[in-house]
């Protein structure tokens, strides 16, 4: 189910590609990126950025994108523009041989999607939008629980940029869908932008009842029609819709956004929505690697969660965007998602309620602002841990299995506790957690960082970790479509900064262990360790940094107790290679789930002890 | 002498303004340029399509989906009233007989012989949009609305809650540091705009609504009090709409925090004139801050209008909007040129301040505004 995106489009992709320049337009900031072919490999070599444009006074995207460009050209002596012109192809040290782009400006791709059965095809409905980079703003179903003539004013309401309709599997209920198609037809639901335009529908239901979907929103809707998500229970088909939403998205949403048309005109490959973009890299990287991988963004106002997890043999891919959990615009609602408590037991010191709020609103109304104390710094990496947590609970609710679905048993399954609708996401099968996004890759310190992921994420076994350092994943998921060496080598040398390896024993069995007890003994040998070797035991509640550099490897052989499982099932011994990083190797010897003390005074012990054995804020935690 | 661009709230005693008034659908423009209008007079109205409401007549029928036109008594596009019959049985006994009828007034819109649903729509609701400011109305947007333009003292506050309203501006505490408790509150608050200078307690706020004031202004809020104001816990600021019957705007942010002296003066120096203020707040791109707007009906040509963007230059006075020194009002000394790690370990750009009481700190330039003209 691995998807792919299409081919590029706007102009010719040339054959030879020595110079890329690459920008992605968010809300706030357009970030331009140089590519170049230096001997065998590519390599970032300079990046510009500048406002986006796409609001008023200048309301043309463009003007933003050559800023940033310049600023490339500044930089790095290459001549790219000539005028508002993209000099093409490279010749010498001048020129580019392909111009391409994400964007997310404007807020980005919302849709609103709809299915018969909420928890079937309008689950699958949602993982197609949101797996296209959309963020899905209501989810209707026939069975939500709305009347209808609720259903009918949410759609009004809303004004999304386009909507998915799917429901009833080929040959199955047509009524239904049909009655879905009427809803959105009384709303009579206007697009965000271009007022004399017809909203984009894209009808992927029953392929029995397309004629009477026509029929009813033929007239009111730009309707496009095709191939259903769901054709069958036990099949999920999101790949022609997610082209659709892509192909709409150019056509109908981008080309009604100030510039873009004269933008789309520039690029060698069609402008990819920013979070789609890095899913595409996400995908290319865990198939090149045949590796599972965890990613994150974490934004002022929202925060994507990505994962690509081998199921049965094959890839799947999913995308989920909490909408609500960011560490600036949306700051104040991780406080009131995650609860008081659970933000507060991050904080390695006391701190007033009142006063904790009080914080927390103010950097709600003055987002831009930045820690200054430590303490300041302690309670946003807090607040980060919870969102992080947050919307990778989110990301677990709908990376599962079909639901619905009538699953045939054999006897060893019985002894198989999987069930229809149970998560994809295996944290002991994890290999790369990828972390990317201003709190954790502008961290004062990257052991913040590995802390902050190893916090929220809870790895269980050997897992590495990683962190985006200049947020260049958009760039290189639209390079991958054009070319896919190009991409995974920046990738690989400039865009992710490794920080290591967390290697966490779990016990999965029902023994209770106290602290102290023994999880697992450990040797790990490498021409990096000053003696060749080292070894020990670790305990639970242990945690522990070894250095071990970026670019260095080291052969881990581990033994875990009875019942406790670091890769190899309960009780397994395991061999394997484990990579450095800038911050080394973490023994989590804490358990799955951590545990903290409810007593304050204890806790803030519990904190300083972790804090100071990761040296994340200096000597005094 | 160095530049920084941070932008900050403006104050500013005498500035041109204009105000765009916009349909949230096409309709009708009811001035024209040139008019003089009031802040409550109405400039353009349209009708939004009324609701719908849903009637599942084969379920109620008892009959199949592909049945219903044999059943209908009404067509789409029908204009039908309460009690109507909309469709019937016709069985061989009368007694057996049953009629669907109309639950609203309005007309069909629709009639599915795939679902069986029929849909009535209510008739459209109007929606007028006021002047908002006394002013004159520099431009027409046909079918759309108007653009008002006036001169008068402008203040933008960090942070409010309640939508558009107006009345008589009343200080109401002598100085910028003095909350606002309810026991200073006028006796005759009818109608009022109520400035104070400190933090405002969800209490006066409280007492305000009562004495009936349309709205109050203060340096800072507790969230506690938000809270309690709202009656749930603000995630995420987007704000107006808030069903209350008063408009609050801080000018500072949260906590125990007073206005900044020159937006204390600036409100001071109009008091007891008519103001309009908006507590629609919006934090995301397109900044959207609330404000006050008292206009002075002087010629609008004479008046520069003060909207550019500047650099921010030493000597700029401005406040801090960070901890450690939150709230605390100053001017530029120098705007360090190298960057510098600052206690949290980041490197970042500085600047150094020296407050109003003489002291001098290094704060990050991210953790600053101008207070602009």
């Amino acid at each position: 189910m691995t998807e792919s995106v299409p081919a590029a489009t706007a102009t010719e992709t040339p054959d030879k590609i020595d110079v890329v320049i690459a920008t992605d337009c968010g809300s706030t900031t357009t970030k331009a990126i140089l590519i170049e072919r230096k001997g065998d490999v590519y390599r970032q070599t300079f990046r510009g950025e500048a406002p986006t444009t796409v609001e008023a006074p200048f309301e043309d995207v463009t003007r933003g994108v050559l800023n940033a460009i310049q600023e490339v050209e500044e930089l790095s002596g290459r001549r790219i523009l000539d005028g508002e012109r993209i000099i093409t192809p490279a010749k010498g040290e001048e020129g580019v041989d392909v111009y391409i782009s994400t964007s997310s400006a404007g807020g980005g791709l919302q849709m609103m999607v709809a299915g018969v059965v909420q928890s079937m095809t309008g689950e699958s409905a949602q993982r197609c939008a949101l797996g296209a980079g959309a963020i899905v703003m209501d989810v209707l179903a026939s069975n939500d629980g709305r009347l209808p003539h609720q259903k009918i004013e949410r759609i009004r309401q809303l004004r999304p940029d386009m909507v998915l309709l799917s429901g009833g599997t080929d040959g199955g209920t047509l009524s239904h869908v049909v009655e879905l198609a009427e809803f959105i037809s009384a709303a009579d639901p206007r697009p965000r932008f271009g007022s004399g335009f017809q909203l984009p529908v894209i009808y992927a239901g029953n392929k029995d009842a397309a004629e009477k979907i026509e029929e009813t929103l033929g007239e009111k809707t730009a309707l496009t029609l095709t191939e259903n998500l769901r054709p069958v229970l036990e099949q999920e088909n999101l790949g022609p819709a997610r082209h659709v939403i892509h192909d709409l998205f150019l056509e109908h949403v981008m080309a009604q956004a100030p510039g873009y048309r004269k933008l789309m005109g520039w690029t060698g490959a069609p402008i990819l929505p920013t979070p789609a973009a890095v899913g595409q890299i996400m995908q290319t990287i865990a198939r090149q690697r045949g590796i599972n991988v965890l990613g994150v963004d974490i934004g002022g106002a929202t925060t994507d969660v990505f994962s690509v997890f081998t199921v049965d043999g094959e890839s799947v891919f999913n995308r989920t965007v909490s909408a609500n959990l960011g560490m600036s615009y949306s700051i104040s609602n991780v406080l009131s998602a995650a609860g008081l408590d659970d933000v507060m037991r991050w904080i390695p010191f006391e701190l007033d309620e009142a006063d904790l709020r009080d914080r927390i609103k103010n950097k709600m109304i003055r987002p831009t602002t930045i820690p200054q104390t430590l303490q300041e710094l302690q309670i946003e990496h807090g607040v980060a841990r919870e969102a992080l947590r947050l919307a990778y609970v989110q990301h677990r609710q709908l990376a599962v299995g079909l639901k619905g679905v009538q699953a045939e048993r054999t006897l060893s399954d019985v002894f198989d506790q999987t069930e229809a609708g149970a998560s994809l996401i295996d944290m002991m099968a994890l290999d790369l957690l990828v972390g990317s996004g201003g709190v954790l890759s502008h961290a004062p310190r990257r052991s913040q960082t590995a802390a902050m992921m190893v916090d929220a994420y809870q790895p269980e076994g050997i897992t590495r970790l990683a962190v985006d350092s200049i947020f260049m994943m958009p760039h290189l998921g639209v390079l991958s479509t054009v070319n896919e060496k190009a991409a995974t080598e920046v990738f690989e040398r400039d865009c992710i900064v490794h920080l290591g390896t967390c290697v966490a024993p779990v016990n999965v069995g029902k023994r209770e262990m106290k602290p102290n007890d023994v999880l697992a003994t450990y040797e790990m040998t490498s021409g990096a360790f000053g003696s060749g070797v080292e070894s020990g035991e670790l305990r639970v509640s242990d945690l522990r940094l070894i250095p071990l550099a970026e670019g260095a490897e080291a052969k881990l052989s581990i033994s875990p107790v009875r019942d406790v499982d670091v890769g190899g099932g309960a009780g397994q011994a395991y061999e394997t290679t484990i990579h450095g990083g800038t911050v080394g190797v973490i023994l989590d010897g804490r358990g799955r789930p951590l545990q903290m003390s409810p007593d304050p005074v204890t806790r803030v012990q519990q904190l300083e002890g972790w804090y100071q054995a990761l040296q994340i804020y200096g000597e005094q935690a | 002498m160095a530049h920084a661009y941070t932008p900050g709230l403006r104050v500013t005693a005498n500035t041109a303004l204009r105000r765009t008034r916009r349909l949230p659908l096409k309709g009708e423009v009811l001035v024209a340029e040139g008019d003089h209008v009031r802040r409550d007079q109405v400039v353009a109205r349209t009708d939004l399509p009324g609701d719908v409401v849903t009637l599942n007549i084969v379920n109620r029928l008892g009959i199949s989906a592909e049945e219903i036109p044999r059943y209908m008594l009404k067509s789409e596009g029908d204009v039908v009233s309460v009690g109507e019959i909309l469709a019937e049985t016709r069985p061989l006994i009368k007694w057996f007989k049953t009629e669907i009828a109309s639950e609203i007034d309005g007309t069909i819109e629709s009639i599915s012989s795939v679902t069986g649903q029929v849909m009535l729509r209510k008739p459209p609701a109007p929606v007028e949009v006021p002047a908002y400011i006394d002013g004159i109305v520099v431009e027409v947007i046909p079918e759309e609305g108007v653009i008002v333009e006036n001169v008068g003292a402008f203040v933008q506050g960090i942070f409010g809650i309640g939508g558009e309203r107006w009345g008589k501006l009343q200080m109401i505490t002598d100085t910028p540091q003095q909350d606002v408790t309810p026991d200073i509150l006028p006796a005759d608050s009818e109608g009022k705009i109520l400035v104070g200078g400190g933090r405002v307690s969800h209490a006066a706020v409280e007492a305000a609504r009562d004495k009936g004031a349309v709205g109050i202004i203060a340096g800072g809020i507790a969230d506690r009090d938000l809270r309690q104001l709202l009656g749930y816990d603000l995630g995420v600021a987007i704000t107006g709409s808030e069903e209350i019957d008063l408009t609050v705007i801080v000018t500072e942010g949260f906590g125990d925090i007073a206005m900044a002296r020159k937006t204390f003066n600036t409100l001071s120096a109009c008091d007891g004139r008519d103001a309009s203020l908006s507590g629609a707040t919006q934090i995301r791109a397109g900044v959207l801050r609330p404000e006050i707007i008292i206009p002075s009906n002087e010629d609008a040509t004479q008046v520069p209008d003060a909207s550019h963007v500047g650099g921010m230059g030493e000597g700029d006075p401005l406040r801090v909007i960070r901890a450690p020194y939150f709230g605390r009002i100053g001017t530029v000394v120098e705007l360090i040129s190298e960057l510098r790690q600052v206690e949290s370990g980041a490197t970042v750009r500085v600047l150094e301040v020296e407050f109003e009481d003489g002291e001098r700190a290094i704060v990050p330039r991210a953790n600053v505004e101008l207070i602009e003209e």
